[in-house]
C-alpha cells in the first residue's frame, strides 16, 4: 500500500537567507575590528591627558575627554580590547573545561554521572556574577581575575549542556553499531559525539560570551574589574557618572558600544542556531 | 510527593553545607593572611602571631571550620575587621533594603512582561508585536547599571521627580520616603529583567497558541478566550514558573549593582565595599547569606513546577532528567 | 437538505499557494463520507477549514455551508466569531490524529470530558461528574472513575483516543469530523478503535467526516469517498465503485497498492 505517514500540517520551510546571521557579524565585526586596530594604533597614548578636562567632542578629540583629559576614543578602544578579551578568554576557558566536565558525566557511571550532575545544577543555581565576585574577593581584582571566575561560572553551564547533549548521542543506535564493530571509545568521540554536538555548543558558546562582557562590565562598574590602565567599559561609565550631566557621551557610549556587542554576539547565536536547523520554530 | 520532599529538602540542606564548605575553603585557602587585614604595613612578627591568634587563623583549618559552622549556626557571623561592628545585625539591616528592592523589582517585571509577551506572541505577525519580541531581545542586551545611570540622569538631574540616590536613615520609619528613595531604582531592575522574561513568556505562549489542545477545546465549541484562560494560562505557567527561580536570583544580582548606582545601603554595596577593604567576615557573611538565598529559591521554583506540573511527578519521567 | 456543502474550497498558504483547489463536496445527516489522500494532498487543511480553525495566516475562499438543525444554516467561510464558536460543537467536532497532544496534558481526563458536557447540557458538580464517567463508560474505557481521575500522559495512546472521542460525542454534533483518528495508535488498538467509533456514530444517527490516507480503512467505516491529490479532488464515488471499478489513474494505484499489500498478508496467512 501507498506508504505514507500523514505529517502535521506546518507551513512549508523555506532555507531563510541569514540575514540574522549577518547583522549579528556586523555589529560584533565592528567592535572587533575596534579591538585590532586598538593594538596598533590609538588616537591618543592611553594615559595621556593633554586634553583638558571634560571637552566636547570636537577637532582632536572627536568624541571628547574624560575627566582626566585623556581621549575618550581612545578609551572605548581600549575598552574594546578588554571586552572581547574577557570575553573570548572565560568562554575559552569555561568551553574547555565544560566540554571536558560533560564529557566526563556523559561517560561516567551512574553513581559518578548523578554526583556530577548534582553538583553542576549547584554551580549554575550561582549566578555568574555571584562567583565572580567571590573569585575577585579571594584573588583581587585584575583581568585574569575576571577571565578566571566568569570562566568558572559559565564552564558550569555548558557542562551540563554538553553532558546532556552526550547523552543523548550515547543512547543512539550508531553508537552502539559503532561499538558492536569494534570502534575504540575514543575514536567515537571523535568521529560521532563531538561533530554532533559542536553546532549546539558553539551557539551557546555566543550567547555565554555576551553573559560574560556583560559581567565583566558589571565587575568594573563595581569596581572589581581590571584596574587602570586596562580601563574596561563598565570602570569608564562608572567614573563617569560623576559628571553625566556636562559630558553626557562618558557615560553614554561605553553603555550603547556593550549593548552593540551583545546584541551582536547575541544575532550570531540566533543566526547560526537557524543556520543549524533551520526547521525549529523561530522563537525570536 | 512526600518523599520527593523530603528528598528535595535533603538535597537543599547537603547543598547549603558545600556551599558553606566551598565559601570557606576560597576565602581561607587565598594567598595573604587574613590577619594581615587587622594590621598596618610593617607589623612584627608577636603582633602578627596575636592578630592570627584573635582571628583563629593560626588552628588546624577543620578546627577553625567547625567553629565557623558553629558560629554560623548561632547567627554569629563575626565582626567587622574595618568597623568591629557585629556582621550579623548590619547584614540584617542590609537586607532590610536589598529584599524589597529586589521583590518589588521582580513583581514589576512580571507585571510588564507578562502582557507584553503575550502581546508579542499573539499579535507577532503584525508590527507591534514584531516590535515588542524585538525589543526584548534589544533588552537582555543593555547593562543594568547603564540604565541606572541614565534614568537618574533623565529623572532625578534633568527633571527633578527623584531622588537621585540615598536612602533614609531610619529605613522604613516613614515608608513613603523610603518607597521614594527605592522607585527609580525599582524601575531600572524592573525594565531590564522584564526584557528577559518578556522572552520566556512569549515563547510559553507561542506555544499555547500553537498547540494542539488548544485546537481541540475551539472546535469543541469553546470561545478563544475561554480555551486560552482554561487551557493555556496553566500550561504557559509551566516553562515560565521553571526559570522563575533563576530570574529572581538575577534580579538579585541586578540589586546588588543597582545599590551602587543609587548609593542604596544595601546588601550589593555591603560586599562591593568588603571586598575592596578585604573585610573577610563582611565578605564571608554576606556570601553565606545570598548563597543560601539563592539556594532557597532555587529550591521554592523546584516544588512550585512540581505542583503545577504533574508529568513530573510521573516517576518514570523523572528519570529522564 | 444537506448538512454540509462544501463548493468551490480553496485553502492559500501566508505565501499564496493553493494547498486546497477547488474542492466541492456535501454530507447529508446520517451520510459517511470519505476524504482520501497522501500526507500534503490537504484532507486535514479541509477539516480545519470546515470548522473554520484554519493556522493563522492561511486564507479561505469559497462556501462552506454548514446547516445543523436547530442552528442557523451559516457560512463558515468569513462568519463572525461568535457565530463559528456556536456552530463549533453543536453542529460539528473534530476527533484529532495525535491524542497526546490533542489533550491538555495539565488537566485530568474526566475534567476535560466535563467542559463539553458542561456547555452542553448545562449539568454541574456531582451531576456533571457523574455524566463525564458515563462518557468515558460510553467509548468502552474499563474502569471509567480510575480514568477520569487520571492525567493524559497516565493513560495509553488507545485509551486517550477514546476520550477525545467522547470528548467530541459529548457536544452531540450532527456532523463528526475524524481526521486520522487511528493513524497515531498501535495496530492492534486501531481495529478496535475505528469499530467504536463506527457503531457510536451509527448509534447516534450522526453524519461523519472520516480523514484518512488509508484506502482500507476508510472502505470500512464509509460509504462514499473522495480522492484528493495535491489539494484538488481527482475523483469521487461510492466506495465500491472506487474499488472495484477506479476511473482515475490515482486512484487506481491507491486501490492497487492496497491490494498488493492485502495480498502480501493474506499469503502470509498459515
Amino acid at each position: 500500500m501507498s506508504a505514507v505517514i500523514q505529517a502535521p500540517i506546518r507551513p512549508a520551510v523555506r532555507r531563510r537567507r541569514p540575514v540574522t546571521l549577518a547583522v549579528g557579524c556586523v555589529l560584533a565585526g565592528v567592535i572587533v575590528a575596534v579591538a585590532v586596530v586598538s593594538l596598533f594604533w590609538l588616537p591618543y597614548p592611553p594615559s595621556d591627558v593633554s586634553g583638558g578636562r571634560l571637552a566636547g567632542p570636537g577637532a582632536g578629540h572627536l568624541l571628547g575627554t574624560d575627566k582626566l583629559g585623556r581621549d575618550l576614543l581612545t578609551q572605548l578602544m581600549i575598552g574594546a580590547r578588554i571586552a572581547l578579551a574577557v570575553g573570548c578568554g572565560s568562554i575559552a576557558l569555561g568551553g574547555i573545561l565544560g566540554v571536558a566536565a560533560g564529557l566526563a558525566a556523559g561517560f561516567a557511571t551512574r553513581w559518578l554521572d548523578d554526583t556530577i550532575a548534582a553538583a553542576l545544577d549547584i554551580l549554575i543555581a550561582f549566578p555568574v556574577l555571584l562567583v565572580a565576585m567571590l573569585l575577585v574577593a579571594a584573588r583581587g581584582a585584575s583581568l585574569s581575575s575576571a577571565i578566571v571566575a566568569i570562566g568558572l561560572g559559565s564552564s558550569a553551564i555548558v557542562a551540563r549542556l554538553t553532558r546532556v547533549l552526550v547523552k543523548r548521542i550515547l543512547a543512539q543506535d550508531f553508537v552502539t553499531a559503532a561499538r558492536t564493530s569494534g570502534t575504540s571509545w575514543p575514536r567515537i568521540v571523535l568521529e560521532h559525539v563531538l561533530p554532533n554536538i559542536w553546532p549546539t555548543l558553539v551557539v551557546n558558546l555566543a550567547l555565554q560570551l555576551g553573559v560574560a562582557v556583560l559581567a565583566e562590565a558589571s565587575l568594573s562598574y563595581l569596581g572589581l574589574g581590571a584596574p587602570p590602565p586596562n580601563e574596561s567599559w563598565g570602570r569608564m561609565l562608572q567614573e563617569a557618572q560623576a559628571t553625566v550631566l556636562t559630558a553626557p557621551l562618558g557615560a553614554i557610549a561605553p553603555g550603547v558600544l556593550l549593548i552593540l556587542l551583545v546584541i551582536g554576539v547575541n544575532l550570531i547565536a540566533d543566526g547560526l542556531r537557524d543556520v543549524a536547523d533551520p526547521t525549529r520554530r523561530r522563537s525570536r | 510527593m512526600l518523599t520527593y520532599l523530603l528528598r528535595r529538602v535533603a538535597f537543599l540542606v547537603v547543598t547549603l553545607f558545600l556551599a558553606s564548605v566551598a565559601l570557606f575553603l576560597l576565602l581561607r585557602l587565598l594567598p595573604g593572611d587574613p590577619a594581615n587585614a587587622l594590621l598596618s604595613v610593617g607589623a612584627t612578627p608577636q603582633q602578627i602571631a596575636a592578630a592570627r591568634h584573635e582571628i583563629g587563623s593560626d588552628r588546624p583549618l577543620p578546627q577553625q571550620f567547625v567553629t565557623w559552622l558553629g558560629q554560623v549556626a548561632t547567627l554569629n557571623l563575626g565582626h567587622s575587621f574595618v568597623s568591629t561592628l557585629p556582621v550579623g545585625p548590619q547584614i540584617a539591616s542590609r537586607l532590610a533594603v536589598t529584599v524589597p528592592l529586589t521583590l518589588l523589582a521582580f513583581a514589576l517585571a512580571v507585571v510588564i512582561a507578562v502582557p507584553v509577551g503575550f502581546v508579542a506572541a499573539y499579535r507577532s505577525r503584525r508590527w507591534y508585536g514584531a516590535l515588542l519580541g524585538g525589543l526584548s531581545q534589544l533588552g537582555i542586551a543593555v547593562p543594568v547599571f547603564w540604565v541606572g545611570v541614565l534614568l537618574v540622569t533623565v529623572f532625578a538631574l534633568k527633571l527633578r521627580v527623584s531622588p537621585s540616590g540615598g536612602f533614609p536613615q531610619d529605613d522604613w520609619a516613614d515608608p513613603g520616603a523610603a518607597l521614594n528613595d527605592l522607585a527609580l531604582p525599582v524601575v531600572t531592575i524592573a525594565l531590564v529583567m522584564s526584557a528577559s522574561l518578556i522572552r520566556y513568556v512569549r515563547s510559553a505562549t507561542l506555544d499555547v497558541l500553537d498547540s494542539d489542545y488548544l485546537r481541540t477545546s475551539r472546535a469543541l465549541g469553546s470561545s478563544f478566550v475561554s480555551a486560552v484562560w482554561r487551557h493555556g494560562v496553566r500550561n504557559a505557567a509551566v516553562p515560565v514558573i521553571s526559570i522563575l527561580g533563576i530570574e529572581l536570583a538575577t534580579t538579585f544580582l541586578g540589586a546588588v549593582v543597582v545599590e551602587s548606582v543609587f548609593a542604596l545601603p544595601g546588601l550589593g554595596s555591603m560586599l562591593v565595599q568588603g571586598i575592596a577593604e578585604h573585610d573577610y567576615p563582611v565578605i564571608q557573611g554576606v556570601l553565606l547569606v545570598s548563597t543560601f538565598a539563592v539556594l532557597v529559591i532555587g529550591f521554592l521554583a523546584d516544588l512550585a513546577q512540581r505542583i503545577i506540573d504533574p508529568r513530573l511527578r510521573a516517576p518514570h519521567l523523572a528519570a529522564a532528567r | 437538505m444537506s448538512l454540509l456543502d462544501v463548493t468551490g474550497l480553496s485553502v492559500h498558504a501566508p505565501d499564496g499557494r493553493a494547498l486546497v483547489r477547488d474542492l466541492s463536496f456535501s454530507i447529508g445527516p446520517g451520510d459517511r463520507l470519505g476524504l482520501i489522500g497522501e500526507s500534503g494532498s490537504g484532507k486535514s487543511l479541509t477539516a480545519l477549514a470546515v470548522m473554520g480553525l484554519l493556522p493563522p495566516g492561511m486564507t479561505a475562499s469559497g462556501s462552506v455551508l454548514l446547516d445543523a438543525p436547530g442552528l442557523p444554516a451559516t457560512e463558515v467561510i468569513g462568519a463572525p466569531a461568535r457565530r463559528l464558536n456556536q456552530l463549533r460543537g453543536r453542529a460539528a467536532t473534530v476527533v484529532f490524529q495525535e491524542p497526546l497532544t490533542a489533550l491538555d496534558p495539565l488537566m485530568r481526563v474526566g475534567r476535560q470530558v466535563a467542559e463539553p458536557l458542561r456547555r452542553r447540557r448545562g449539568l454541574r458538580g456531582a451531576a456533571l461528574r457523574e455524566a463525564a464517567v458515563a462518557a468515558l463508560a460510553e467509548v468502552r474505557l474499563g474502569e471509567p472513575e480510575r480514568i477520569a481521575r487520571a492525567y493524559p500522559h497516565e493513560i495509553s495512546g488507545g485509551q486517550r483516543q477514546r476520550v477525545a472521542i467522547a470528548m467530541a460525542l459529548a457536544c452531540e454534533p450532527a456532523l463528526l469530523i475524524a481526521d486520522e483518528p487511528t493513524t497515531a495508535l498501535d495496530v492492534s488498538v486501531q481495529a478496535d478503535v475505528l469499530s467504536l467509533l463506527a457503531s457510536l456514530i451509527s448509534a447516534r444517527g450522526m453524519a461523519l467526516l472520516f480523514i484518512t490516507h488509508d484506502l482500507a480503512v476508510v472502505a470500512g467505516v464509509t460509504d462514499r469517498v473522495v480522492v484528493l491529490r495535491d489539494g484538488a479532488a481527482v475523483e469521487s464515488g461510492t466506495v465500491r465503485d472506487i474499488v472495484t471499478a477506479p476511473r482515475e489513474p490515482y486512484t487506481r494505484d491507491l486501490v492497487a497498492s492496497a491490494r498488493v499489500f492485502d495480498e502480501a498478508l493474506s499469503r502470509r496467512k498459515p
